[in-house]
């Protein structure tokens, strides 16, 4: 394992935050902030509680899973498509380092940025309903693998991508539309069955299941299949990116 | 300058890519590169059975057209384009195999100028050294900003910076792992004269504490001025591995051309010290000379035929061009 490399990687797509804070950080905190008002406050006065759990309370972790999924697709992709379309990734694929580590750099500081940013939400909403977390370490278990796994599709995403337009067409045409769909502002049990078994197909609905559930203790699916939901894909995509280096796919001629 | 636009037509003049042969060192150079091909995604091959070695300390310039391969070649070294057939070592390492401690070895200058916009030269020259897996040594960096002028610069960033001073922070970066092999990809296509000036210093430094350059150029002029020995690259083939030396004379040669009155069937012996030949059934007597030299003997050889008695109606000059020098070069050869 080559410590530098690593680090230089990680390192500089991190100061790339700092550099760009107000976009980075500030715009998500502030339309999270947007959605509590509307939703918690103006739908919140005629839906009070769903399960027993306010509904402001309620959407927190699926807001939260909505911010993740978002960030980590559009900071990962766009940190591994941006070299790749002015050229400087030229040093990364002559520089003496595996596909691991370039990997481990990119991807690592894609997750960090959104687990920060998650964190910094839940301070925010904190300020708007009150939390309580009932299984913590589930709650940054949850975080830490969505992150990781979305980063993931992130960056493949931005090796895939030949546009700005195709960059920006998945988070768009596929994550948004997902979450929005996958219960993050409801329960599926406010659905009509038909809804509800096609909603079961959806896979972002196990994602914040699982992370409402280590908040709440109250969950659509069971904890243990939406752990493995994730888990799943994080493998798949772990292998699509191995594949992506090992044949040098969109990276070498 | 002028430039090596045209087609040499090498193609026709080399049956094989073992043209250059006579220059294959018996050991591995610390560039060693054996029957590399390269064909691209949509069909193009882009090069066709390449050997080359480099040899350790010395600057070896690829000279070649446009689109003759030079960047392929040189991508394939670095790990940048897979190549299609052959192999390559760096320092003794293969490129593929073993491609940590070949790539540790190697630094290079890209031909496109492509730099973060908002980082400053500082970060990135810093970046460079730790992506190439080596701990941090703010000492060495500065001396390398210095060396490149670039010290002043080092808190701007790059999108402030003009194309001469980015092509330095590119050098600066390839330098930052203290490389033992550089490669220089058109390095001064689009510099201005001191840039240039500063380049081919920087390079001959680089050169007496060990490092091996290979720089790719379209101008005679810079391979000339800077190589020790140059490469001729035209469709993916090496035509031709030369003594920098060596090949600038048969450059620098022009030719005498006479049309005869009559036609000779031989060149008569009192002419033999000169270096003659006859073409066109004898007709036009071509006279060799150095174009460089002090003394072309022109005088003299017009003076001789007239006491020979051949007389001619007509005369004209013809530099050498690079496509007769293989052609000749190819047959002394064959
Ligand atoms: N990615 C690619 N796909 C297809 N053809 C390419 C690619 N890159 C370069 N070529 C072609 O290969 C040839 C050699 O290119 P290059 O190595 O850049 O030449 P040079 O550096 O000597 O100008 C050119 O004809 C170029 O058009
Ligand atoms: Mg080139």
């Amino acid at each position: 394992m080559n410590f530098y490399s690593v680090r230089a990687i990680y390192g500089y797509e991190m100061s790339r935050m700092w550099r760009t804070l107000l976009q980075s950080v500030v715009s998500p905190v502030i339309s999270t902030s947007l959605y509590f008002v509307v939703f918690g406050s103006a739908i919140g006065s005629r839906i009070t509680e769903v399960d027993g759990v306010s509904y402001g309370a309620f959407i927190v972790p699926g807001l939260i899973m909505l911010m993740l999924l978002t960030q980590s697709v559009s900071n990962a992709s766009f940190g591994i498509y941006f070299p790749r379309f002015s050229g400087t990734i030229y040093e990364v694929l002559s520089a003496p380092v595996s596909y691991f580590e370039v990997v481990l750099g990119y991807v690592g500081a894609a997750a960090s940025k959104s687990i920060i940013l998650g964190l910094i939400i839940l301070g925010t909403a904190s300020l708007f309903v009150p939390l309580e977390i009932q299984h913590p370490l589930w709650m940054l278990l949850f975080l830490v693998l969505t992150a990781l796994t979305f980063s993931l599709l992130g960056f493949i995403i931005g090796i895939w991508a030949d546009g700005f337009e195709k960059l920006q067409l998945v988070p768009l045409l596929v994550i948004t539309p997902l979450t929005f769909l996958g219960g993050t502002f409801y329960s599926i049990d406010m659905l009509p069955p038909f809804w509800q078994k096609i909603t079961l197909l959806n896979p972002v609905l196990y994602l914040i299941s699982g992370f409402r559930w280590s908040f709440y203790g109250i969950a659509d699916v069971s904890v243990a299949v939406s752990l493995a939901t994730i888990l799943v894909f994080l493998g798949i995509c772990l292998a699509l990116v191995a594949w992506i280096f090992k044949t040098g796919y969109r990276l070498k001629a | 300058m002028r430039q090596l636009s045209e087609d040499y037509g090498a193609e026709r003049a080399v049956s094989d890519g073992s043209a250059a042969g006579a220059e294959r060192a018996p050991e591995r150079g610390v560039v060693s590169i054996r029957g590399v091909s390269k064909v691209y995604d949509n069909g193009f091959q882009a090069l066709r059975r390449v050997d080359l070695e480099i040899r350790r300390g010395e600057i070896f310039a690829l000279l070649g057209p446009n689109g003759a391969g030079k960047t392929t070649l040189i991508g394939i070294v670095c790990g940048i384009v897979n190549a299609s057939e052959g192999q390559v070592l760096a320092a003794g390492h293969d490129v593929v195999r073993d491609y940590r401690a070949a790539r540790a070895k190697i630094g290079l200058v890209p031909q496109e100028l492509t730099t973060e916009a908002f980082e400053t030269v500082w970060a990135t020259v810093s970046y460079s050294r730790g992506l190439f897996g080596k701990p941090p040594n703010p000492a060495y960096i500065e001396q390398v900003l210095k060396s490149l002028s670039l010290w002043e610069k080092r808190n701007n960033r790059m999108m402030s910076l003009s194309g001469g001073m980015k092509r330095r922070v590119l050098i600066a970066k390839a330098l930052s792992h203290e490389p033992e092999i550089l490669f220089l990809d058109e390095p001064t296509a689009g510099v201005d004269v001191e840039l240039r000036r500063d380049m081919w210093r920087l390079v001959r430094s680089l050169r007496e504490t060990g490092v091996t350059v290979i720089l790719t150029t379209h101008y005679i002029e810079e391979a000339e001025e800077m190589a020790d020995r140059i490469g001729v690259i035209n469709r993916g083939k090496i035509i031709l591995v030369e003594d920098k030396n060596v090949l600038m004379r048969k450059l620098g040669e022009k030719r005498l051309i006479l049309h005869l009155q009559e036609p000779l069937e031989r060149i008569p012996p009192e002419l033999g010290g000169y270096r003659l030949s006859l073409a066109s059934g004898g007709v036009e007597l071509i006279y060799t000379y150095d174009a460089q030299a002090e003394r072309t003997g022109i005088t003299s050889l017009l003076h001789d035929l007239n006491a020979a008695g051949v007389r001619f109606n007509d005369l004209r000059t013809q530099q050498s061009s690079l496509e007769e020098i293989f052609v000749n070069l190819v047959r002394e050869e064959a």
